[in-house]
């Protein structure tokens, strides 16, 4: 049995939370992830399939308890959402205060864009014959190196 | 034969110190070593003759056939012998040709011995694996001593060149091998290929593949580019590797496949072929080469494709005299290598065109080279005339039989002549004075001792060229045949052999004397249609590609992360997906569900739509607690608890740091549009959907957790569920979280702090704060006194009295030891009824929270007892503790032991091991909070008020 009223809720807040996360501020990054983790909570608790009464033993009968399993996973997963969202809060905080004038954007990683301007220096470079002529065996020690790659 | 190789590879780790330590006289006992070896495996020349062979077997992983299986035949123990001679000889020669200065010497020896170990592995080896195993192990090595002088980029080019053609090979070979396997069921090659093989596509499919292996080692067409490239490699490496033994295992290879895969449709005709347009190509390129070695290199190519040539013909006669030949050679071309060597060493150049008065000056080397040169060559009465002979007397016999023997008897005189006439122009280009050239001069002193190697290598093969009696019947006995077939001689009358040898030598002398004549074609364009520049052009191809996908992949911007990630799972999930069920669907499980989603879906996209810090803030705390309302409604009272808990505490934590920000969120994306953002998240979160409702439709076997009812009370004497889950049931994900919560309380605090955890700042201490409350209440009695404000908290009067709330300060003071209480109640209730340690101590955490809110950082300072750090120590550890006491009593970690005290009147009460666990997960919230407050809060209101000193303008503003 699934609720489509849940699965709808689910999916928008799913497809909010990516949005947010595809941003370049830290501050939406991390309340798009918030929600991210409230949609995969959700979506955990409905795969409890049906539900019931609290699963707390008693006089009840036990087959109408909700299912203890997903709970306990959820339980665990909220406490770890707080964790890293502190952590993330504190990061937004380091990054504003080195730089204030980028508040708490997430700049795009100059070393990564140069890999594509570094072709030529990454790829190995072909032997020709000449430079198996050239490579003298006996040689002063220092002429006999040449440019590391 | 195990032992050999042992005791070898263990040489090759000893000789590392010893070659440090004494220099050139090092090498002696490593050449000693290789010697002594060959000297007892020929003591088993006698149980050879006796049996056919010896053989040994140790279990290694039998279940895959993988067993170190040795064996050793006439055939096996020529080329073991063939490997350490060479080897200790040429070692030997490598002690002296080296530096004195050159501190690389251990490491050559060390890789060097490394190599001849490995080396007779392959040659002894029985099993397939193992023979692939060593294969692997020459190729690796090979791999590092053609790379010797790594300083070189040529050198380290041509390592990585050989061992990226090499291993292509040898990984073909290993699916050939295993496919062999599966087709025979037999893993011994010593039994596999004594007979024919049975011809099935999957057998021929599998020798191919074996092949693929034998040509990519032997460098034979279109693999045979590596090998003139590899003369990178010091001189004795080139000698050894790449005339001795590495290229020989190729050979080896078809030497044991040829008679039982001689039948298989193009076995013969494919290696013929190859094996002749190497032979012509390699003596082309070598007849165009001014440097000494590299002529040598591409003669190696031309030699080694006229030996697979005569080895791939299934006729005995031919195959005895390829396998003399391939001696012959091995003997020949090795000291042409050292000698190129000591020319190097002596005159520091390999150029033919700057050598000259060589020879009249050093003759013993102009003798060992002209007899070198005139055994490969074919001269009599050297081995190599013998071999020459008995090869064109072979197929001469056969050549009516086939055309391809036809065809192979036309190439190897073809190919003979050349050999003739690179070996003419390697000893005129040498030794000869010439009269345009002034005499070289000599460049550096060198040992006579380098001398001794090339011409014990002549007298070998001087020797053996009147040793045709014994020849004769090793030459049978190495390939197997009962009966002597070769009729060698020196002399057999002036008959049609002796006559085409005459031919052949007179016009290869001829075109080498006409090739020193002419210059030689070695243009760029030349370079450029060979097959070293196709390989790089492959290569530099991937390279590129990878590069250029990388490029386009990583631009560095996180947006573009994602969205890739997330673009990857629609785009999977889309084209993996295949007819599927749904669940049965229901609207709707509980009427409460309406209201709460829409809440959730109308706060969620406001949020998305937001672009005030504050706002979005708020906007996702609602979905939180719309979540709680839901999880209150749908029986689970612990995750209401926690989650609304949680939000709370998320809310403060948020307000603290973004109080600091610019209220306004500034995003300017320009990589991905925003459109894009929105078509990918709505894709990716209907996906997810989808998957959802597929997944809980495929549940086929019953709930896990239908028995944690009954687990949870009898095992885990408790109640709650969910609670006895988290502390008994599955506590070692529990455990996993606390790991984490630590990790990140510990970040947190070290991002804000930088330098230390910030637990020894100083701070108020209880005693002091007590006493000035006591003082202030002192006065708060006294009529009298102007300053009759009330102090309510500890640190009160630290805050500036515009910031002050004097209704918080009392609420907190009435609250405060309250809300301490329930959390120790959750906290021990937890097992039976909703709560529990993470309840318990995000409670106090908030209670912590209302302290610090109220009274600022100096009053979070003096209410607390216990640093964080120390917190979240303690709790981790006492959770660790009780993970572990149950291992000393021989029991699985985490197991519960429970103590039932009977409390008479008051019940009974069950005090489990669990509860301290629990007590473990409440002192590890609790540091994580009072972590966030100390980190997030006070400090950040320390730096402000510092910056706010330094900077006096914006203060007055």
């Amino acid at each position: 049995m699934m609720s489509v009223v849940l699965l709808i809720a689910m999916v928008v807040m799913y497809a909010s939370g990516f949005y947010l996360m595809m941003d370049r501020s830290l501050t939406r990054i991390l309340l798009g992830f918030i929600l991210a983790g409230n949609a995969t909570n959700l979506l955990i608790f409905m795969m409890s399939g049906s539900f019931g009464k609290a699963p707390i033993v008693g006089n009840d009968d036990t087959r109408d308890y909700s299912d203890p399993l997903p709970q306990a996973f959820i339980l665990t997963a909220i406490v770890i959402t707080f964790g890293i969202t502190a952590f993330i809060l504190a990061l937004m905080y380091r990054s504003w205060f080195l730089d204030k004038a980028n508040e708490d954007t997430v700049l795009v990683d100059e070393e990564d864009k140069e890999i594509a301007l570094t072709t030529e220096t990454i790829t190995l470079e072909e032997v020709l014959d000449t430079e198996v002529e050239q490579s003298h065996e006996f040689q002063d020690s220092d002429s006999e190196t040449d440019s590391a790659v | 034969m195990a032992l050999v190789v042992s005791l070898l590879f263990l040489g090759s780790i000893l000789s590392f110190p010893i070659v440090k330590r004494f220099g050139a006289r090092g090498f002696l006992p490593g050449s000693a070593l290789l010697l002594i070896s060959a000297v007892w495996l020929l003591t088993k020349i006698s149980q050879i003759k006796q049996f056919g062979y010896v053989k040994e077997t140790y279990s290694w992983i039998p279940e895959i056939g993988l067993n170190l299986s040795f064996y050793a035949d006439p055939l096996r123990l020529s080329f073991a012998t063939l490997t350490l001679v060479a080897g200790a000889i040429i070692l030997f020669y490598s002690g002296w040709y080296f530096d004195k200065k050159d501190e690389s010497r251990a490491r050559f020896s060390s890789l060097f011995i490394s190599f001849a170990a490995a080396m007779l592995g392959l040659v002894l080896a029985d099993n397939l694996y193992l023979f692939f195993v060593f294969w692997e192990a020459t190729t690796v090595l090979s791999f590092l001593l053609i790379g010797h002088k790594y300083k070189i980029r040529a050198s380290r080019s041509a390592s990585i060149q050989a061992l990226v053609v090499t291993t292509f090979g040898g990984l073909a070979m290993l699916v050939g091998i295993v496919l062999l396997h599966i087709s025979t069921g037999q893993t011994l090659i010593s039994t596999l290929f004594r007979f024919d093989l049975e011809v099935s596509g999957l057998a021929i499919v599998a020798i191919f593949l074996v092949l693929l292996g034998a040509l990519t080692k032997s460098a034979i067409f279109p693999f045979h580019f590596w090998l003139p490239d590899a003369m990178a490699a010091p001189t004795p490496v080139s000698a050894y590797l790449h005339a001795a033994a590495m290229v020989k295992a190729g050979i080896l290879l078809v030497i044991y496949l040829t008679p039982a895969a001689a039948s298989f449709p193009g076995y013969t005709v494919t290696l013929v072929i190859l094996g002749a347009i190497t032979m012509l190509w390699g003596g082309y390129r070598s007849l165009n080469q001014y440097d000494l070695k590299l002529m040598m290199a591409h003669s190696t190519v031309s030699q080694l494709g006229m030996l697979m040539m005569l080895l791939a013909i299934p006729h005995d006669a031919v195959r005895q005299a390829g396998l003399l030949l391939t001696f012959a050679h091995a003997v020949s071309k090795a000291p042409l290598f050292l000698i190129v060597g000591i020319i190097d060493h002596h005159f520091g150049t390999r150029d033919i065109r700057e050598l000259s008065m060589v020879g009249r000056r050093y003759p013993l080397l102009a003798i060992a080279g002209v007899g070198a040169a005139g055994s490969l060559a074919g001269l009599m009465p050297l081995i190599g005339f013998l071999a020459k002979e008995s090869a064109l007397n072979s197929l001469l016999s056969y050549s009516g039989s086939s055309t391809i023997v036809m065809f192979t008897l036309i190439a190897f005189i073809v190919g003979s002549a050349l050999t003739a006439a690179y070996m003419t122009r390697f000893v005129l280009g040498s030794f000869s004075k010439k009269n345009d050239v002034p005499p070289t001069p000599t460049s550096r002193k060198s040992s006579s001792l380098l001398l001794v190697a090339p011409l014990t290598f002549v007298s070998i093969a001087l020797a053996a060229g009147f040793l045709s009696t014994f020849l004769e019947p090793w030459a049978a006995a190495m390939s197997g045949s009962t009966e002597t077939t070769l009729k060698l001689g020196l002399w057999h009358g002036f008959s049609v052999e002796l006559q085409i040898t005459l031919a052949v030598l007179i016009v290869g002398i001829l075109l080498g004397m006409l090739s020193l004549r002419l210059k030689s074609i070695r243009s760029q364009r030349f370079e450029n249609i060979s097959f070293s520049h196709g390989y790089w052009r492959l290569t530099h191809t991937f390279d590129l590609v990878a590069v250029r996908v990388t490029a386009i992949a990583q631009r560095g911007s996180l947006p573009w992360y994602l969205g890739i990630i997330l673009a990857v799972v629609i785009a999977t999930q889309v084209l993996t997906e295949t007819a599927f069920e749904l669940p049965q669907m229901t609207f709707l499980q509980h009427p409460a569900e309406v209201p709460i989603a829409i809440l959730i879906v109308l706060a969620s996209i406001r949020a998305a739509q937001s672009t005030t810090r504050f706002k979005s803030v708020v906007l996702v705390g609602v979905t939180g607690y719309a979540l709680v309302a839901l999880f209150v409604m749908l029986g689970a009272p612990d995750l209401a608890i926690t989650q609304a808990l949680v939000e709370t505490m998320t809310l403060i934590t948020f307000i603290l740091v973004i109080r600091k920000l610019p209220i306004k969120i500034v995003s300017n994306m320009k990589i991905v549009p925003k459109l894009v953002r929105i078509i990918i998240s709505i894709a990716a979160a209907v996906i997810i959907g989808a998957l959802a409702a597929v997944s809980l439709a495929a549940r086929q076997a019953p709930k896990i957790s239908d028995a944690f009812a009954e687990l949870a009370y009898k095992f885990g004497h408790g109640l709650n569920i969910v609670n006895v889950t988290l502390v008994d049931i599955r506590a070692w994900d529990t455990m996993g979280e606390l790991s984490v919560v630590v990790a990140a309380a510990t970040g947190v605090a070290s991002l804000i702090f930088i330098v230390s955890r910030g637990d020894n700042l100083p701070k108020m201490s209880r005693k002091d704060a007590r006493s000035r409350v006591q003082k202030q209440l002192m006065r708060v009695l006294d009529p009298e006194d102007e300053t009759r404000k009330s102090e309510w908290l500890l640190a009160g009067n630290t805050l500036q009295p515009q910031r002050r709330s004097i209704i918080l300060e009392v609420v907190v003071r009435l609250i405060f030891h309250a809300l301490m209480l329930l959390s120790i109640y959750l906290l021990l209730v937890g097992h039976n009824a909703p709560g529990g340690g993470f309840a318990g101590g995000l409670v106090a955490g908030l209670a912590l929270s209302a302290r610090y809110l109220a009274g600022g950082r100096h009053e979070l300072g003096a209410t607390t007892v216990i640093d964080a750090g120390r917190l979240l120590g303690v709790g981790l550890l006492l959770a660790t503790v009780t993970a572990l006491t149950p291992l000393f009593f021989g029991e699985a970690a985490l197991t519960s032991r429970w103590l039932e005290i009977n409390l008479g009147f008051l019940g009974q009460l069950d005090l489990g091991t669990s509860t301290i666990f629990d007590i473990g997960v409440y002192a590890v919230v609790v540091g994580l909070a009072l972590d966030v407050l100390r980190s997030l809060g006070a400090q950040i209101d320390e730096n402000e008020e510092n910056r706010l000193e330094e900077q006096p303008e914006v203060q007055s503003r």
